[in-house]
C-alpha cells in the first residue's frame, strides 16, 4: 500500500516544475480519449436534443399564439352574430308590430262595411214589409169601407167607376188628414 | 521508508525535542512507481496521479456517455444534472466570449472544463486526496494543446503572415508606440498565455494541496498526551482542534477554488481562440 502514500526524496526527479515523460504522455492519451468520446458520441446527441427542445417551445409558444388568434377572431364573429340577431329580432318584432295594426285596421274596416251592409238590407227589407203592409192596409180599407158605404147605402158599389173614384178621393182625403197631424 | 510522511508513519509528537514539525515540501507531490511499463521508445510509470488521471477520464467519459446516451426532450436524472454543466460551459464561457461562433469550440471546452474540475477535484475525494492537475505534467499538457489550438487558429484565420503581424502590430495604435508595444505583444500571445495558463492551474492546486496537508499533519502533530502533562498538553490539544477545523474549512475553501480554476483555464482558453479567430480592431 505505499503507493498511495507519497514518498519524498524517491524516483530521481524532485523537481516538481520538470514534468516526467510519462506523465505528458498520460495526460495527452486522457484529454483527447475525453475529447474524443465527447465529441463524437456524447454532445452531439444532446445538441440535437436541445436543438429538438427549443424547436417544441419555439413551435408551442407560436401554436399558442396562432390559437389565441384564431379564439379571439371567433369571438368577434360570434359577438358580430349575436349583435346582427339582435338587430334581426328588433325588425321582425317591428314588422309584427306593423302587420298586426294593419290587420286590425283591417278587421275594423271589414267589420263596419259588413255592419253597414247587413243594415241597409235590414233598412231595405223594413221598408218593403212598411210598403207592403200599407198597400195590403189601403186594400183592406178601401174594402172595408166598400162594405160599409155598401152598409150605409145599401147598393153594392162594386163595380161601379163612379163608386171607386169618390172611395180614392177619400182614401186621399185620408192620407192627407193623417198627413196634416 | 523513512522519508514518507503518513499519518501511520509521523511518530513524531509535539514537545519531542528530537522530533521537530514534519513540516510537508514538495516531496508529497513525489509518488513511487506501482509498476513500470516498458513501450520501448518511453516507459510508463504507473503511479498515483496516473491512476488518478486515468480515473478522471473514465469518470467524466462514462458520465458523459451515460447522461448523453438517450437525451429526453423533457430531461430527467442524470441527464438534466450533466445538461447543466453543458449549458454552463456552452452559454457562460463559450456564446459569452465568441458569441455564435464559439458553438463549435463548446465540445472541446466541455472536455477541458470537466476533465480539469475532476482531475481538481480528487484532492478531496477520500483515499484519492490528491488534485492531479498538482502534477505539473498535466497543466503543461492542457495548455501546450491550447497553445497549438490558437496559433493554428490563427495562422488559418488571418494567414501565416498577417496573423504575426496582427499581433506584433496591433491596429489603431499611435505609431511611436510600437517600439514598447511590439515586444510585450509577441511575448505576451507567443509565450506568456500558455506558461501562465500551464502555471495557474498547476499553483493553484499544488498550493492548496500543500495547505491542507500542512493542517492536516499539525492536527497530529499537536495531538500529545504522552510526553507532557498538564499545561502544555492543553494548548497541543487546542492547536490540534484548531487545525483540524482549519483543515476542513480549507476543504471547503478548495472545493471552490476547483471549480473557478476549471472556469478560468477554459475561459481563458476561450478568450485565446476567439482572439484567434478574429484580429483585434
Amino acid at each position: 500500500m505505499n503507493w498511495i502514500l507519497a514518498a519524498e526524496g524517491t524516483g530521481g526527479n524532485s523537481n516538481v516544475l520538470l514534468p516526467p515523460t510519462y506523465e505528458l504522455v498520460i495526460g495527452t492519451i486522457a484529454f483527447f480519449t475525453i475529447f474524443f468520446l465527447l465529441s463524437k458520441f456524447a454532445l452531439p446527441n444532446i445538441k440535437k436534443t436541445l436543438e429538438a427542445r427549443t424547436e417544441s417551445i419555439e413551435g408551442g409558444i407560436a401554436k399558442a399564439e396562432k390559437m389565441q388568434q384564431e379564439a379571439s377572431i371567433t369571438l368577434a364573429q360570434y359577438r358580430q352574430q349575436l349583435s346582427d340577431a339582435r338587430s334581426e329580432a328588433a325588425k321582425i318584432r317591428t314588422a309584427a308590430e306593423s302587420e298586426r295594426t294593419n290587420l286590425i285596421s283591417e278587421a275594423r274596416n271589414e267589420a263596419q262595411a259588413v255592419a253597414q251592409t247587413v243594415t241597409q238590407q235590414a233598412n231595405a227589407q223594413i221598408e218593403a214589409e212598411k210598403s207592403k203592409a200599407v198597400n195590403e192596409l189601403r186594400l183592406d180599407v178601401s174594402k172595408l169601407a166598400i162594405d160599409l158605404a155598401s152598409k150605409i147605402v145599401g147598393a153594392s158599389l162594386q163595380d161601379d167607376a163612379r163608386a171607386k173614384a169618390v172611395i180614392d178621393q177619400f182614401i186621399k182625403d185620408l192620407e192627407s188628414a193623417g198627413g196634416k197631424r | 521508508m523513512a522519508n514518507f510522511i503518513s499519518l501511520a508513519e509521523v511518530t513524531c509528537k509535539f514537545g519531542d525535542q528530537a522530533c521537530p514539525f514534519p513540516a510537508p515540501g514538495a516531496g508529497i507531490f513525489e509518488w513511487r512507481a506501482i509498476t513500470s511499463l516498458n513501450l520501448g521508445i518511453t516507459s510508463i510509470d504507473i503511479t498515483k496521479p496516473v491512476i488518478l488521471a486515468l480515473l478522471c477520464t473514465v469518470i467524466v467519459s462514462v458520465v458523459f456517455l451515460a447522461a448523453f446516451a438517450r437525451p429526453k426532450l423533457v430531461p430527467t436524472g442524470l441527464q438534466n444534472v450533466v445538461e447543466v454543466g453543458y449549458l454552463f460551459v456552452r452559454d457562460n464561457i463559450a456564446r459569452e466570449i465568441m458569441g455564435k461562433d464559439g458553438d463549435r469550440f463548446v465540445p472541446l471546452l466541455t472536455s477541458l472544463f470537466f476533465f480539469v474540475w475532476t482531475m481538481n477535484v480528487m484532492a478531496i475525494i477520500p483515499v484519492a486526496q490528491f488534485p492531479v492537475s498538482s502534477r505539473f505534467a498535466f497543466p503543461v499538457v492542457l495548455a501546450l494543446i491550447v497553445w497549438l489550438l490558437y496559433m493554428f487558429l490563427g495562422m488559418k484565420n488571418q494567414g501565416v503572415v498577417g496573423y504575426f503581424k496582427n499581433i506584433a502590430f496591433p491596429p489603431g495604435m499611435p505609431i511611436g508606440i510600437y517600439p514598447l508595444l511590439t515586444p510585450i505583444e509577441l511575448l505576451s500571445t507567443i509565450i506568456i498565455r500558455p506558461v501562465t495558463l500551464a502555471i495557474r492551474l498547476f499553483a493553484n492546486m499544488f498550493a492548496g494541496h500543500l495547505l491542507i496537508t500542512v493542517f492536516t499533519v499539525s492536527a497530529w502533530y499537536l495531538l500529545n498526551l504522552t510526553n507532557f502533562v498538564g499545561f502544555v498538553s492543553v494548548i497541543g490539544y487546542l492547536g490540534s482542534i484548531v487545525s483540524f477545523f482549519v483543515t476542513i474549512v480549507l476543504t471547503g475553501f478548495e472545493m471552490f477554488i476547483q471549480a473557478l480554476q476549471a472556469f478560468i483555464f477554459t475561459l481563458l482558453t476561450a478568450v485565446f481562440i476567439s482572439s484567434s479567430l478574429h484580429a483585434e480592431h
